[in-house]
């Protein structure tokens, strides 16, 4: 059974990304996979709620790929969810359209891992700070996935990106294969 | 003998000298050609000898008039105009006939003289009517549609008018036999079935070899091959060329037919005008002025009382009726074809045939001092200030737009897509026409005028949007509206620095009306030099405020030179730090922010270190 991948992909500076640019370069020609490039489709910031709505009917996985910035996603992600998850389309009464489709966030983070969590300076995982989108997906009766994180982006070498971004591939490629991860909730540790 | 050169550099030097002293004095550019051929002419100067060759090379100009004109007109607009040709032409060149004949048979003129001065009187000149209407946008008015029909009708009249002038030929009658009929019917055909089904392969053919001077070449070869072969047959070669072009206006060749032949015409139908002021007799002037400036001035009264008549048989009216009757009230260049055949038939005299052609050449030079007199004093006090009157506006919306051209349309449908009702004027009549089509209402009108703003409802309305082409007329609104109406909030187009500085300074809203599509392009490049979109969007965005702020800045000390300059620069030196500061801000905000130093003074904090929170 084939799942459609739609990757909402969020870089405000696309050409200067190392981490994002890899990742995204291994998963855009896979099968089953769609990339839509949110910055570089709406550059004034009016996102076309018709097409994008559109596009989500027609995958089952919808993942959000962006930097990490300021503990949370770049803004036309925000303004993306804004304007698209509409009431009484994604969610509310007779608000159905995404029931049973999987969200998901690849992000990377500037910092190691060992800067967040109870004992880093950032206090808190990844994983809780992502909450606003786990939330999201299940007010949209989404099933949501654990997070892809990619740690250190900044300091990473090209030979250990190369090796992120096979394992970013061979992740998607399972999931259209039809193999979904286990639902996530980041209360359960 | 004067050679080739010396006769064109004359003939130049005089229309670049005489037309645009007239067109700056209002008077038309036609009337520039003839006082310029009256000055070079064997009357004026005599720098010019063989007046009848150039007279007739000339023809040639209204020849290629008459082909542009049929390519405007498809067949099928052709047959819609049925009814005003053959009504209104009809009525026109019959009754222009029986009111000189009446006259003149009871002044005691003999009957063939005043049959013959009724038939030339009749025609009037397409080239100085079509040629004065278009240079005031004016063909596509109701009085300019009828006077196209009715000058129609007139080349269509020559070939009966030439069969009668042979049936009073002396001793002569019916010297035109059915062979000649026959021929004239064949070429007809045969113009009509190889311009439909001919034509077309020869013009791919030739515009396959992608040489454009062979296209030149072969649009001329074809103008002139069907002009000579309806002269050959006793046609009117302008009405030849007429049908070719109308032929021709479906094809997808149009556009480039009429972009090469449109000079030629300009430059031939100059010359004609010119030769018409060389062929004015000005000795026959001089020997008998009362008789043929009384004749020529008489005429002219009879053609337009007339005209004025056919005007009102076809329901055109008020200004639209004086613009019909004027512009065709001269004789024209046909009269003189008409008058030649007769002294070459010995229908009349040859001392007849010169008054009555001197009568013609004097009647086209009172068209153009008609039509300027017309437009200041008379079309005024028909209620209204140009040719054509202001609509009456009937509706009062809270914006109004002023111009209705490629700015206003867009302003305007953005409004009415979310459901704001506008009042639009505009004072060009064919954009007017254009939009009606297209179901937009447009009021016809000229909006630097106090009443037309006032009438639009300019004291009830929220904003008034100026929106026309001309930076002039722009500003002399926006100048009234700022002193009769101080309420009205006022959104100007300011096509150049110098007016975005005026607007500016009024305190008036403007859009700077290329600065944004330039700053698309500049977006656009920066796209395909491998930014992102965001990215080229804020630098685009960068520097449109910086502009802006510049642009206040500048608007302050414009008149003082100096100063300006001083500006200027310091805004270019601002520019390379706000547009340095943009490109850096990429590792300000990317990943490479986001790094373990970063953590440092939250560390310090979370060690009880720091200063605290």
């Amino acid at each position: 059974m084939n799942q459609r991948v739609l990757v909402l992909y969020a870089h405000p500076l696309h050409a200067r990304s190392q981490v994002n640019a890899a990742l995204r370069e291994a998963i855009q020609t896979l099968p089953g996979v769609t990339l839509h490039d949110l910055y570089e489709s709406y550059p004034e910031f009016v996102v076309d709620v018709a097409r994008e709505q559109a596009l989500l009917l027609e995958h089952e996985v919808v993942l959000l790929q962006f930097p990490l910035q300021w503990y949370s996603a770049p803004a036309m992600i925000k303004e993306w969810l804004d304007a698209v998850l509409e009431e009484g389309w994604a969610y509310g009464q007779r608000g159905d359209k995404l029931r049973g489709k999987a969200m998901m966030c690849a992000v990377s983070a500037g910092g190691a891992s060992d800067v967040y969590g109870p004992d880093g300076v950032n206090r808190y995982t990844v994983e809780e700070l992502l909450r606003p989108f786990e939330l999201t997906a299940r007010l949209c009766g989404m099933r949501y996935l654990r997070p892809f994180v990619t740690f250190a982006a900044r300091r990473l070498d090209d030979a250990v990106i190369a090796v992120r971004a096979r394992e970013y591939a061979d992740m998607l490629a399972q999931i259209v294969s039809g193999e979904l991860p286990a639902p996530f909730d980041s209360r359960s540790r | 003998m004067q050679g080739f050169l010396e006769q064109a550099l004359i003939y130049l030097a005089a229309a670049v000298i005489a037309v645009p002293i007239a067109k700056r004095l209002g008077l038309g550019a036609v009337l520039g050609f003839l006082v310029a051929g009256i000055v070079i002419g064997p009357w004026g100067l005599r720098l010019i000898g063989e007046v009848e060759t150039v007279l007739h090379f000339a023809e040639f100009g209204v020849v290629l008039l008459l082909f542009l004109v049929g390519l405007e007109l498809n067949p099928g607009k052709l047959l819609a105009m049925r009814g005003p040709i053959f009504g209104a032409g009809s009525l026109q060149v019959v009754g222009t006939v029986v009111a000189v004949v009446a006259v003149g048979v009871s002044i005691g003129v003999p009957l063939t003289t005043a049959l013959v001065a009724g038939m030339g009187f009749a025609m009037s000149s397409t080239a100085i009517a079509l040629a004065s209407l278009g240079e005031r946008g004016l063909l596509n008015t109701d009085g300019g549609r009828l006077s196209f029909a009715v000058l129609l009708f007139q080349d269509l009249a020559v070939i009966p008018l030439m069969l009668v002038l042979a049936l009073l030929q002396p001793g002569g009658g019916g010297s035109m036999d059915s062979l000649a009929i026959l021929k004239a019917l064949g070429i007809i055909a045969l113009v009509i079935v190889g311009g439909r089904y001919l034509l077309r392969p020869v013009l791919r053919y030739i515009a396959g070899t992608g040489m454009r001077e062979i296209f030149i070449a072969f649009a001329l070869l074809l103008v002139i091959g069907i002009a000579l072969a309806m002269h050959a047959v006793g046609l009117s070669m302008a009405l030849g060329t007429f049908l070719a072009g109308v032929l021709l206006a479906d094809s997808e060749y149009r556009h480039e037919l009429e972009l090469d032949i449109e000079p030629f015409k300009g430059l031939l139908l100059g010359l004609f005008f010119i030769a018409v002021g060389m062929s004015v007799d000005l000795g026959l002037f001089l020997r008998a002025p009362l008789l043929v400036i009384g004749l020529a001035l008489a005429v002219v009264a009879l053609k337009i009382v007339v005209l004025l008549g056919v005007a009102r048989a076809s329901r055109v009216r008020g200004a639209d009726a004086g613009v019909f009757a004027l512009y065709l009230s001269q004789v024209g260049e046909f009269a003189f074809v008409l008058f030649g055949a007769a002294a070459a038939q010995n229908v009349l005299p040859r001392e007849s045939i010169d008054v009555l052609n001197a009568a013609t050449a004097a009647s086209m030079l009172t068209t153009p001092l008609l039509v300027f007199g017309f437009e200041r004093w008379i079309a005024p006090r028909l209620g209204g200030e140009q040719p054509r009157t202001a609509d009456t506006i009937d509706e009062h919306h809270p914006v109004i737009i002023a111009g209705f051209g490629r700015f206003g349309q867009v302003v305007t449908r953005l409004l009415h897509g979310l459901g704001i009702s506008t009042t639009v004027v505009d004072h060009d009549p064919n954009q007017i026409e254009l939009v009606r089509r297209f179901d937009y209402r447009a009021y016809y009108g000229d909006a630097t005028r106090i009443d037309l703003l006032e009438a639009a409802g300019a004291a009830r309305a929220k904003l008034l949007i100026v929106a026309v082409d001309d930076p002039d007329a722009a500003r002399r609104i926006v100048t009234l509206a700022k002193e009769h109406f101080p309420t009205l909030a006022v959104i100007a187009r300011a096509r150049s620095r110098s007016d975005a500085f005026e607007f500016h300074g009024q305190g008036v809203a403007f859009v700077r009306e290329t600065f944004r599509s330039s700053l698309e392009a500049g977006e656009l490049a920066l796209k395909q030099l491998g930014f992102g979109a965001y990215a080229a969007r804020r630098a685009a965005e960068q520097f449109r405020r910086h502009d802006e702020a510049l642009l206040a800045r500048a608007a302050a000390p414009r008149g003082d030179i100096k100063k300006l300059i001083a500006v200027m620069q310091q805004g270019r030196e601002d520019l390379s730090v706000v547009m340095a500061s943009e490109t850096l801000r990429g590792d300000a905000t990317s990943d490479e922010g986001w790094h373990e130093q970063a953590y440092m003074h939250a560390r310090r904090i979370d060690e009880g270190k720091g200063e605290g929170v």
